[in-house]
């Protein structure tokens, strides 16, 4: 069973995301701050990260940039799932090495887990 | 400019009260006293000079008090000026705040709707199924106003980005007119579409050209009461392609086509024919079509229908 890491502070979507993962049969682990994201990333080994901008303790960006430079976990694919969208937010998570960059409010729920699964294969 | 422009620009302390400033603040009002101040100055110098001419330190004393004066009205009205634009920087920064928290919550909502509709859980009822519709449609208007809103103030900050690229505007516009197909057919508006053939390329922004010609479009079919046409034209006038959109819907009254592509203007017509609307689709549209190096513009008739036109350069 694929593992996802879900980096997101918001309970309502780690739910929504936990039921709709599990019934893909995948297993999810979440992390509601960077913090504990960065650290489950490298002792849980995860097949994929989905991960939000707007963090508590530590920002997305420093997520992005902590996973991609350290060796254990720079090989995981990281889909970026935010509604930040700021000149120079996409280029800046994509340049830091983001498989894909995902603007919430432009995507509905099946087109978020097509872009989990395709990024799984 | 007629001459009700030229009184209404005249009413100062109408202007002033729109600004929230006291008169004393009012970069208009400063503006006419030092006028008026400049005015009399430069009758008394040369009476008093003509008169003391024995005595020029009178007319010097008098120079150096009008100056003193003068700039520190210049600084009062230099400071309004700072406030005017602080205000203006903080609306737009409220605006964008408020438009970040409110879009987490409302992908939230959209996202548990679609999974509740979605059946994954459990099967719905018909009923339920009316019900969860009406909460995606309210959502999805929600969202739609908070995304404006967020363009809105982009555009008044000058940081609405634009990622050009070579894009075919035929394409683009035939994936949009499938797009409203079902809406248009609800609404009873046949969409046709001619374009002149082998149509070059534009170098434009696709997400940002895409909601322009969406507003236009959205319009049209929007503001047809009961039955109608809507026909679009593409074709290549010098180094610019011409976009055409043309509906007959209720049209644009003639005293409010001045206003069309103010932010929050509705038209008196519009509001009456369709309540819903936040009067920013059409000041979104000029926005990006002139910082894409484009132009737009319309002519209308009111109870006869539009007609709204967009050029966007080649290159």
């Amino acid at each position: 069973m694929e593992k996802i890491l879900f980096i997101e502070d918001e309970s309502a979507l780690q739910k929504t995301f936990g039921d709709i993962l599990r019934q893909e049969s995948y297993k999810m682990i979440s992390a509601l701050d960077g913090e504990t994201g960065l650290r489950l990333a490298k002792s849980q080994n995860p097949d994929l990260i989905l991960l939000d901008l707007i963090l508590p303790k530590i920002h997305g960006f420093e997520v992005l940039k902590k996973l991609k430079e350290d060796k254990e976990t720079k090989n995981i694919p990281v889909i970026v799932l935010t509604n930040l969208e700021g000149v120079g937010d996409v280029d800046k998570a994509l340049g830091l090495g983001a498989t894909t960059y995902l603007v919430k409010a432009q995507y509905s729920l099946e087109e978020v887990v097509e872009k989990i699964k395709k990024a799984l294969k | 400019m007629n001459v009700k422009e030229i009184l209404a620009q005249l009413n100062i302390i109408a202007q002033c009260k729109r600004y929230g400033f006291s008169l004393w603040q009012c970069p208009q009002f400063l503006f006419l006293i030092m006028g008026i101040i400049i005015g009399i100055a430069a009758i008394t110098s040369y009476a008093i000079a003509t008169r003391y001419i024995a005595d020029p330190q009178l007319a010097a004393l008098m120079v150096f008090s009008i100056t003193t004066i003068l700039f520190i009205i210049a600084n009062i009205i230099t400071r309004s000026f700072e406030r005017l634009a602080e205000a203006n920087r903080m609306k737009s920064e409220f605006i964008s705040v408020v438009s970040h928290q409110l879009r987490s919550p409302l992908s939230n909502l959209r996202w548990v709707i679609e999974l509740l509709m979605s059946g994954r859980f459990g099967k719905i009822e018909e009923k339920q199924t009316e019900y969860f519709k009406i909460l995606k449609e309210n959502n999805a208007r929600m969202e739609e106003l908070v995304s404006d809103l967020l363009t809105v103030s982009r555009i008044e900050t000058a940081t609405l980005p634009l990622k050009k690229k070579e894009i075919s505007l035929e394409e683009l516009i035939r994936e949009l007119i499938s797009e409203f197909e079902p809406f248009a057919k609800a609404s009873n508006v046949e969409i046709e579409f001619k374009s002149e053939p082998n149509l070059p390329k534009i170098f434009a922004d696709p997400f940002q050209i895409r909601l322009v010609i969406e507003n236009l479009l959205d319009n049209a079919i929007r503001y047809i009461k009961d039955k109608g046409k809507v026909e679009i034209k593409l074709g290549k006038r010098g180094e610019s392609l011409y976009f055409e959109i043309k509906d007959n819907g209720v049209g644009i009254p003639k005293e409010d086509q001045k206003y069309i592509f103010q932010k929050f203007f509705r038209s008196e017509n519009a509001m009456r024919y369709q309540t819903q609307g936040s009067g920013l689709g059409l000041f979104i549209a000029k926005a990006i079509a002139e910082k894409s190096g484009g132009k737009i513009g319309f002519k209308s008739e009111e109870g006869k229908g539009s007609t709204f036109w967009l050029t966007l350069p080649l290159k």
